[in-house]
């Protein structure tokens, strides 16, 4: 390069010099000597740059700035959710002593992130009403698609049976997961009044192969599911797993799956302090019982609680190494080498910052508001919200009769309002129907415009 | 030069379970507006039968300054490249993570955007996105890329499910079983080549460090699938027999992966598109900078040669006349491997950092880590205990592995003592004990970011450690004694009858 570059503090010529006299070399090319003649790349690489920082902050600002501005949050939801992030979280996640250190595989100098872990599966736990949880994996779907292998090595069966009305993208990573495994996946009816899964017919695809059940609660279409007690028995009955997924912040108001005999617990921890970024990085919650049988299955890190050597001083480290890919190479419980660990610590802030009065009155908001919103716009002519009768948490399903669901998108998009999402090629059973979602972010106003230009877009 | 008295700070810092009292909260939920409140009924009383949780969450009760000043806490018992002083975990590439990719990826353009909103909403992230793509595909050289891996393990998954993929649309999937993988390989490798159902061959390294192509050759046949390689490989070496390995492997009609973790040391000196392979992870969270967050999230996009782009992930970002959109149209595609579009904000970091270097940038970028590497190696190398294994007279990549095993024998101080005496000068461990067919091994790995000064004080501290380990051992093996806590009981973390894995489970603990 022309002059030395801020990132590179050898890049000065008079240093590299130095350092190649010092090794006895006269050019770096002596080093790629191992590389043969032929495989060499020529020239330069097709890359723009170099930036500086300032025209580096113009360009890439001015990218993004293309990004609609929008006059309230998204009605937006389905496994990411638009709440609020506290500034503490943002403020601790961009320490550079955790945003820039590596797995603690060193923990006599990690101590930090690997308590801020252990506290980040222990605030879980609790939220979970679960015993044991992992220090997290990619996200809510691959959760799932570990938790049906794990299911399928702990009962050495290979069926896994799941509620129609799950995310269909959470479908597909699990096929992803499941299918190499000769793991295969059957969907369980729902009640087409209710959306609540059809007991009936999940007792009668029940074998002696089932694995495990999996329901999500708040269903992806936002109404809970009520039966879970029953729904365990069955699935217990026939000596198969109970897996549910769950939206976190629904638990400040709903019983936690731990109290209806789940036996592993999944779910996307990205509302828990942690921004939507188009859909990642995100937080897969990943628990189960407390069970040697099970904790040794467990895919993924895991932190434990131990002490120093010398003068039993509380530490923490890494536990149970020895089912993870660096140890166990083919014989591990998953390939996962990581964790969001980063996103596990903003979680671990926001829980407590929440505290659990905080989390109780934060659901009961989102659950009055949704309830307000769902209200409103199932007054409109031509629209029913919800599509089934049950109760909903912050996620209601909005029917369109006299227009298109994308009809009434770009009249509400026209206005700078993001509506729902469109489910017409999701479910197609359920005709013209959008995926609406109501948080803590979305005021009475924002509500009250975005029923009345959906009224307006209904009536032009 | 003299060695720093490095002390890491000890709060002794408490859980934060162990903070606050009854009554505190750290944060005001907004509330509901009258008449809102006046609109609907008591949401509690709304909740099915036997479905209102009717035990709170036990989480802790603590004020916002409380939360703050624990979490700083814990941060100052915590090491990161940006406020350490070298980082040279091998295999890692713990380059200086700048702060302007940090700043642009906070800005709320990107932050608070749903991965559902439509498309015209969102140009920017397309945009960025699919010229991020362009940029991978022209650094590795292949044809065409999923960004939506959201590690490199996770890239790994996705590049063995297209390999099964492609040989299932042939009709071969049931004869092609095995997944090749050599000796020296990151344990991921196996791991994922098994997790999608495949069984794996080892092939084991020469003296050089490459692949044994006779071995090579009385593996494969039409039981192969494929094989899995990093080139350089984990000895830090450049296998200059790849282009044979890549003919060895198609002749027979298996696909060729490559484990771009350690890409670092390439960039614009060769690309694995160039050296025959088929299929290309990344990772964002090494080569192009982005933190590593203690453990994540990362980035691993996948790149592929065009026989295999009908199977990638959906959606992918498209572009025509200047507008971008998500496409669904993949008929073949293995479906998806993350609920939505991969890790988008960590992807915003490795685009500015690409853009802060341009081309001819990552090129030096490389040719510095480099020479870092081969700094260290010279000046190591024949300081008494360590040697440099395998390879003889070879010039070493980004990264080069000794030996301790002299200095075990002779002294008893191992690779674990050294490391560990390393924290207490402030310097990071390196990767120790792995390659596996390394004794002893310390897996150093410097990165370009590195300045002259910092590799001298890493020597230093090396040749420190040799002196005393031949000196007066006890300092090494006491070690560390600077670091927030001294060695630990990690047998007690894993034994049935200690092990605690939550706050639950530890105040149920006899204690």
């Amino acid at each position: 390069m022309s002059k030395p570059h801020p990132y590179l503090p050898n890049s000065v010529p008079e240093i590299k010099e130095r350092m190649m006299e010092e090794i006895g070399i006269s050019s770096i090319d002596e080093l790629y000597s191992d590389i043969p003649d032929k495989l060499k790349f020529r020239g330069e690489l097709d890359v723009p740059g170099p930036y500086s920082e300032a025209e580096l902050k113009n360009e890439v600002s001015g990218t993004l700035e293309k990004n609609w501005g929008l006059r309230c949050p998204p009605f937006l939801g389905g496994g990411v959710w638009p709440h609020y992030v506290p500034a503490v979280v943002d403020e601790i996640v961009s320490r550079a002593e955790f945003l820039t250190s590596y797995t603690p595989y060193q923990p006599e100098i990690t101590q930090g992130m690997l308590q801020s872990i252990f506290e980040y599966q222990s605030l879980v736990c609790e939220l979970l009403g679960m015993e044991v949880s992992n220090a997290s994996v990619y996200d809510w779907a691959t959760g799932l698609g570990e938790a049906a292998r794990m299911a399928s090595r702990l009962t050495r069966k290979t069926t896994i049976l799941f509620s129609t009305l799950i995310s269909p993208n959470r479908l597909s990573v699990m096929k992803a997961y499941t299918e190499p495994a000769g793991i295969t996946t059957v969907q369980v009816d729902y009640d087409k009044t209710t959306g609540q899964l059809d007991l009936e017919d999940l007792k009668e695809k029940m074998d002696d192969k089932t694995a495990a059940v999996y329901i999500e609660n708040p269903s992806y279409l936002g109404f809970v599911e009520e039966g879970v007690e029953a729904i365990a028995e069955v699935a217990h009955d026939s000596k198969a797993l109970f897996i549910v997924g769950v939206d976190p912040i629904s638990l400040g108001l709903l019983k936690p799956p731990g109290e209806y005999d789940a036996d592993i617990v999944i779910g996307e921890g990205q509302p828990l302090g942690n921004h939507m970024n188009y859909g990642g990085p995100l937080l897969g919650l990943f628990a189960c019982r407390n069970e040697p049988k099970m904790i040794r299955q467990m895919p993924g890190r895991i932190i434990g609680l131990t002490e120093t050597l010398e003068g039993s001083k509380r530490a923490f480290a890494m536990a149970l190494q020895t089912r993870e890919q660096h140890i166990r190479r083919e014989k591990a419980t998953s390939n996962i080498c990581s964790n969001q660990a980063l996103c596990a610590l903003a979680s671990a802030v926001y829980l407590s910052l929440m505290g659990p009065k905080g989390i109780r009155e934060l659901a009961e908001v989102v659950a009055s508001r949704a309830r307000y919103a769902m209200r409103r716009i199932g007054e409109l002519p031509g629209v029913r919200a919800p599509v089934f009768n049950s109760f909903h948490f912050k996620e209601f399903t909005v029917k369109f009769r006299t227009k298109s669901v994308n009809e009434a998108h770009l009249g509400l998009l026209d206005r700078s309002i993001h509506g729902g999402k469109s489910l017409v090629k999701e479910f197609p059973e359920l005709e013209e129907t959008a995926l609406y979602c109501v948080t803590e972010m979305h005021t009475k106003r924002d509500i009250d415009r975005l029923v009345s230009v959906l009224g307006e877009v209904l009536e032009g | 030069m003299s060695l720093r008295r490095y002390r890491q700070a000890d709060w002794d810092e408490p859980l934060i379970f162990e903070l606050g009292m009854e009554g505190r909260v750290g944060f005001a939920v907004p509330s509901l507006e009258p008449e809102l409140v006046d609109a609907v009924d008591d949401i509690t009383e709304l909740v099915p039968a036997g479905m209102l949780r009717t035990r709170p969450a036990n989480l802790p009760e603590v004020s916002e300054i409380q939360v703050l000043r624990h979490y700083i806490h814990l941060s100052q018992a915590n090491y990161g490249v940006n406020s350490g002083l070298i980082y040279p975990l091998g295999s890692c590439t713990m380059k200086y993570n700048p702060v302007i990719n940090e700043v642009l990826a906070g800005h709320p353009k990107i932050t608070e955007i749903h991965p559902d909103q439509d498309d015209a909403s969102v140009q920017g992230t397309l945009e960025f996105l699919y010229r991020l793509n362009e940029g991978f595909l022209e650094v590795t050289g292949m044809e065409d890329a999923s960004l939506q891996p959201a590690a490199g393990a996770h890239g790994e998954y996705l590049g063995i499910l297209l390999i099964r993929a492609y040989h299932a649309e042939r009709g071969e999937l049931e004869t092609r079983r095995e997944i090749i993988i050599p000796d020296s390989a990151h344990g991921t490798n196996p791991a994922s080549a098994v997790m999608a159902g495949f069984k794996t061959v080892e092939v084991p390294s020469i003296e050089d460090g490459g692949v044994d192509l006779e071995a090579l050759r009385s593996v494969v046949g039409p039981q192969t699938a494929g094989l899995m390689l990093t080139n350089p490989n984990t000895l830090g070496i450049f296998d200059s027999n790849i282009h044979k390995i890549a003919d060895i492997v198609h002749e027979i009609g298996g696909l060729m992966y490559y484990d771009g973790a350690n890409l670092n040391a390439v960039m614009g000196k060769c690309r694995p598109g160039d050296m025959g392979f088929d299929i290309v992870h990344v990772n964002l969270h090494k080569t192009f900078s982005t933190p590593h967050g203690g453990g994540g999230p990362g980035a691993g996009p996948v790149g592929v040669k065009a026989l295999l782009a009908d199977f990638l992930p959906v959606p992918t970002v498209e572009e025509s006349d200047g507008v971008y959109r998500l496409s669904w149209d993949r008929p073949k595609t293995v479906g998806k491997i993350h609920g939505y579009h991969g890790n988008v904000n960590v992807m915003l970091k490795a685009y500015t950092y690409m853009l802060t270097l341009g081309g001819e940038g990552l090129k030096e970028a490389s040719e510095l880590s480099v020479l870092n590497s081969n700094y260290i190696a010279q000046k190591l190398k024949d300081v008494k205990g360590y040697s440099l294994p395998y390879g003889e007279g070879k010039w070493r990549m980004h990264e080069a592995v000794l030996s301790a095993s002299k200095m075990n024998e002779e002294t008893g101080v191992r690779a674990l003592n050294i490391s560990k005496k390393l924290l207490d000068y402030g310097i990071h461990a390196p990767t120790t004990y792995f390659p596996l067919i390394v004794p002893e091994a310390l897996m150093i790995e410097p990165t370009e970011t590195e300045p002259l000064e910092a590799l001298d004080e890493f020597i230093e501290a090396m040749k420190m450690i040799s002196e005393l380990a031949y000196s007066d051992p006890e300092e090494v093996l006491k070690a560390p004694t600077n670091t927030t806590i001294g060695r630990l009981d990690e047998v007690r973390a894993s034994h049935p009858k200690t092990i605690c894995l939550s706050w639950g489970t530890y105040c149920k603990l006899p204690l």
